[in-house]
């Protein structure tokens, strides 16, 4: 993954009108970087649990945000979604987890199925899915109080999960997130005193500790430096080796690179609907829909 | 490409604004006002010290420890004898407000608790107002209603405490009287300081910050868990700040003591005997009799009261402050 | 847009029906069971009854989550039944008082209770003579001279805060904070010896006023200050961009502004003071006869007038008239409150 080096130039395909001294970001280059992934055909490996949904639709109060969303996350994929602000990806992110039902005027119909269960089930077990969807967050969130070594492992404290051996699991953890070799001598200090990249990779070793089998990342690096986001795509790219990821993104240039399906949402001032889905780098050399074309070639958003 | 900065960089202007004549008259007004609050508290403690002083000077450290209050006149009318000493009062403003404090501050946070994170709506609204009109009955009210209703409830209760925990020192009697007692009057302080502990445990409790109790959820944390990870780390410093500020609250109190407690001038620390007293109600039984000399005393006693409550408040404020979340 | 059937919004994560009837269930069972050990054991009275029961549904539910979900869900449980416990405790006292206020002082009423004063009955008369009429006007005196003494400094210490935010903000904070915590006995103590003593030598509504209003400043002052604290920054801008200077803005823009909201401290302090006995005792003097006067002459007060009913009586009948003038008391209480709750609910809107 070093495509950030490159200087993508504007191809003689490009219908977008030429910028001066931005770098063109065109659809089809970015169908480059994406065709640079290995395309991972689902179904071909038994990796974990996949997500369904099935014609999700969320309010707050009596406002529609979102409408009849029916997407779905095949194991081992890294699946991105993109769109404007505001057109209810972070909020059809937390129907995922249920965390959406937080916000007290909240609800929603349709259905969620992890591994063929619908999670909105009555009688479902709220704690037990979350654990098995993790989520990150926008801004890193890891908790003051404790310590380096405490935050990591703080998911089996607050399931109860009894586990032996946890200097392993540490160890795993942050090393799957990219922080070990920076903390392994001070695992003892306070979280805070991370900068704002670690204190994510922190917050994604800590997701890890409870062994989930979908992560959900909510926006993960639009707080952080280049040089940490590029890590924490590394990072992303080799859990999806073992875990279904899905990645709410503004960058479309993020999406490229790390998604191996992407999909694109939009709302015209009512609810959000999802507009189109396909493999990443279809999505972005041959749109189906108008409303994709336009947006993935900087005509808005 | 680097940027050449300028060969000469000029030394920063001074910014100025004179304030108008008028201005400067408001913002003097306005000081002197604001200052009011450390007139008034210089005054207290000058007041009080020059009619008490000389009484802290005879009785000295005996004033606080030694527990004998008498006047003993001659026939002429004037003193023959004195001897002040409230440290059977200090003793009884310790247990009834200590008494306030076990009973109260659990109760006020696991109200809090309730409020913050399993209230919802109109129930909320109504419970959250319900609380903030109960801080604002007075203590007359409370000393009656402990005297009247409250008593016998307490007395059963402390009858009860008598036989089966007996065997612990505080809890024996002298004498089977369970009623007026600094245990009552300890149960009536801390329904008196419930409704305060509540108020700013609930601010504080609020003031959560969002993103760490989400992050929590989303490991899959049951709502005790959450609250142990989050909530008590972040407020436990201004919730114990509110805990003090009911602990000061307690210690200060006169009328619902004075109404409940048996107030009698001796050292009781077995709370379930009805008899004690606190500083603020020794100076208003005393009050009514005194003379001028004993009044200086009064006022001595005074003086310690004040000091005492205004070093509570101080740490209380100390601690919301630096350890409560901000913006209180 | 291809159009769709927009299904019904749920909330599939609320409690359900089923599950309320199992806690339904659970509770009967709790009472039937501390039923049973009320019997049983030596453990009577309600609050008897009321401990095993809510131990009893505690442990019910407590066992109930833990075969449903897991132990960390059944020490979940655990918080939700002791916080809802700490609740009720609270609450319990709240009702118990205004009902007995209620029931008790409803004796003590009489129409002529608001026409008499007590200078030629004792309390121990029958109710329906005398009254508190002196009572009555000499809080409304003294609350009223507190309020002249107490609103200028709060208003003006709440001001420092917002508008001045010198460096003494943090000193002056504190010392409004140190103001709230100094018992209302060392108030009375402190207007004896710096003003009865030296200055009048006699005790009257003056000296009450000011006893109160020591108590009655930290209140304005801090209420005023939140809601001062209220105004958008902009309306402050907007005022000096025009030109004024700071105390035009402040005299001409934020205070009509700050308008409910100042009203609102006013009206918290008065409820703050209207209830305070004991520098009252002290320094006011408690006359039984109406007195227009606040600065000469014992002034009563309904504080007193309720403490002097109950100390110096010990028949029923004086009881009743402490009684009925807490009555009176706490129904000033809640309408000061009310209309408080009233004017912020309306400046919020």
């Amino acid at each position: 993954m070093t495509n950030s080096n490159e200087t993508i130039e504007p191809s003689p395909n490009d219908k977008a009108p030429e910028k001066k001294m931005q770098t063109q970001v065109t659809p089809s280059s970015l169908a480059n970087v994406a065709g640079n992934r290995e395309l991972r055909v689902p179904g071909t490996e038994m990796l974990g649990i996949g997500l369904e949904t099935r014609g999700v639709h969320a309010w707050f109060g009596k406002k529609h945000v979102l409408s009849d969303v029916s997407l779905d996350f095949a194991a081992g994929t890294v699946t991105a979604l993109i769109g404007p602000s505001g057109c209810g990806k972070s909020t059809f992110l937390r129907t995922l987890n249920r965390m959406h039902e937080f916000i007290p005027t909240a609800a929603l119909a349709g259905q969620v199925l992890l591994d063929g269960r619908d999670i909105y089930a009555p009688g479902t077990d709220v704690t037990k899915i979350r654990l098995n969807v993790g989520m990150v967050f926008q801004k890193p969130n890891p908790f003051p109080s404790m310590t380096i070594g405490q935050n990591v492992l703080s998911g089996l404290k607050l399931a109860q999960i009894k586990r032996g051996n946890t200097d392993d699991l540490l160890e795993s953890c942050l090393e799957r997130a990219g922080l070990w070799s920076e903390v392994k001598d001070r695992l003892n200090e306070h979280g805070g005193a991370l900068s704002g990249g670690q204190q994510q990779r922190l917050c994604i070793a800590r997701s890890l500790a409870v062994e989930p089998q979908v992560l959900l990342m909510d926006e993960p690096c639009s707080a952080l430096d280049p040089g940490s986001t590029f890590r924490i795509e590394q990072t992303i790219s080799e859990l999806a080796k073992t875990m279904t990821i899905v990645i709410v993104t503004h960058n479309m240039q993020q999406a490229a690179r790390v998604s191996d399906y992407t999909a694109f949402f939009l709302s015209d001032g009512g609810p959000g609907m999802m507009v189109e889905v396909a493999p990443t780098s279809k999505i972005f050399s041959s749109p189906v829909d108008k409303r994709t074309e336009d947006y993935v070639t900087g005509r808005f958003g | 490409m680097t940027l050449t900065q300028p060969t000469v960089i000029p030394a920063p202007r001074e910014l100025t604004t004179k304030p108008r004549r008028s201005d400067q008259v408001f913002r003097g007004i306005v000081t002197l006002g604001g200052m009011a609050s450390l007139v008034i508290l210089g005054l207290i403690a000058l007041f009080l010290s020059l009619k008490g002083v000389h009484i802290l000077k005879e009785e000295k450290f005996g004033f606080i420890s030694t527990s004998k209050w008498e006047v003993i006149t001659d026939d002429s009318g004037s003193i023959a004898e004195s001897s002040f000493g409230i440290g059977a009062m200090l003793v009884g403003t310790f247990l009834c407000s200590l008494i306030a404090i076990i009973v109260g501050v659990p109760i006020a946070v696991l109200g809090a608790l309730y409020l913050t994170f399993y209230a919802k709506g109109a129930a909320k609204k109504i419970l959250v107002s319900l609380i903030d009109l109960m801080a604002a009955f007075p203590s007359l009210l409370y000393g009656f209603w402990g005297f009247f209703i409250f008593m016998s409830s307490a007395e059963y209760w402390a009858k009860l405490l008598n036989k089966y925990l007996g065997f612990i020192p505080f809890f024996k009697v002298p004498a089977p009287i369970f009623e007026r007692s600094p245990f009552i009057a300890g149960l009536v302080l801390a329904i008196m300081i419930i409704p305060i502990v509540t108020s700013i445990s609930r601010e504080i409790f609020d003031q959560t910050p969002l993103d760490r109790i989400q992050a929590a959820y989303a490991l899959g944390a049951s709502k005790l868990a959450m609250i142990r990870a989050v909530v008590i780390p972040y407020g436990r410093g201004g919730v114990i700040g509110g805990a003090m500020l009911g602990l000061g609250r307690a210690m200060g109190e006169t009328v619902a003591v004075y109404t409940v407690l048996n107030v009698v001038y001796q050292i009781n620390w077995q709370v379930l005997f009805g008899a004690g007293g606190n500083v603020a109600s020794l100076i208003l039984l005393k009050f009514g009799e005194a003379g001028p000399y004993e009044v200086d005393a009064l006022m001595a006693a005074g003086l310690i009261l004040f000091i005492l409550t205004l070093f509570v408040n101080a740490v209380a404020d100390l601690l919301i402050h630096r350890f409560g979340g901000k913006g209180r | 847009m291809t159009l769709i059937t927009i299904p019904e919004p749920q909330r599939p994560w609320e409690t359900t029906m089923k599950q309320r009837a199992s806690t339904a269930s659970i509770l009967v069972a709790a009472a039937l069971i501390s039923w049973i050990l009320i019997e049983v054991t030596g453990l009577n009275g309600k609050a008897g009854y009321l401990t095993s029961f809510f131990l009893t549904s505690t442990i019910l539910i407590f066992i109930q989550q833990f075969r449903l979900r897991d132990v960390a869900a059944a020490k979940d449980s655990l918080l939700g039944s002791f916080a809802l416990l700490g609740m009720v405790i609270t609450v319990i006292p709240i009702v118990s008082i205004v009902s007995t206020v209620v029931i008790k002082g409803y004796k003590g009423i009489h129409f002529g209770l608001f026409i008499h004063d007590m200078a030629l009955n004792s309390v121990n008369d029958p109710i329906n003579q005398g009254g508190l009429l002196h009572a009555l006007v000499g809080t409304v005196i003294m609350v009223g001279g507190a309020l002249i003494i107490s609103f200028p400094i709060g208003a003006l210490t709440a001001l420092y805060l917002t508008e001045i935010r010198g460096r003494l903000s943090r000193p002056i904070k504190f010392l409004v904070q140190a103001m709230s915590g100094v018992p209302s006995i060392v108030a009375g103590l402190f207007i004896l010896s710096s003003l009865v003593y030296p200055v009048t030598k006699s005790l009257s509504g003056l000296m009450g006023s000011f006893a109160l209003s020591i108590l009655m400043i930290p209140t304005i002052a801090r209420t005023a200050e939140e809601m001062l604290r209220l105004i958008p920054h902009e309306l402050r801008e907007a005022g000096v961009a025009l030109g004024g200077t700071q105390w035009r803005t402040v005299a001409g823009v934020i205070l009509p502004a700050a308008k409910s909201g100042l009203v609102t401290a006013i009206i918290l302090g008065m409820a703050r003071i209207i209830g305070e006995t004991a520098p009252l005792l002290l320094v006011s003097g408690g006359g039984d006869s109406l007195n227009l006067n606040p600065t000469s002459g014992a002034m009563g007060s309904l504080p007193y007038y309720i403490w002097k009913a109950f100390l110096t009586g010990g028949t029923d009948e004086a009881f009743a008239r402490a009684w009925g003038g807490l009555l009176v008391l706490l129904a000033f209480i809640f309408i000061l409150f009310g209309s408080a709750r009233f004017i912020s609910g309306r400046k919020v809107n």
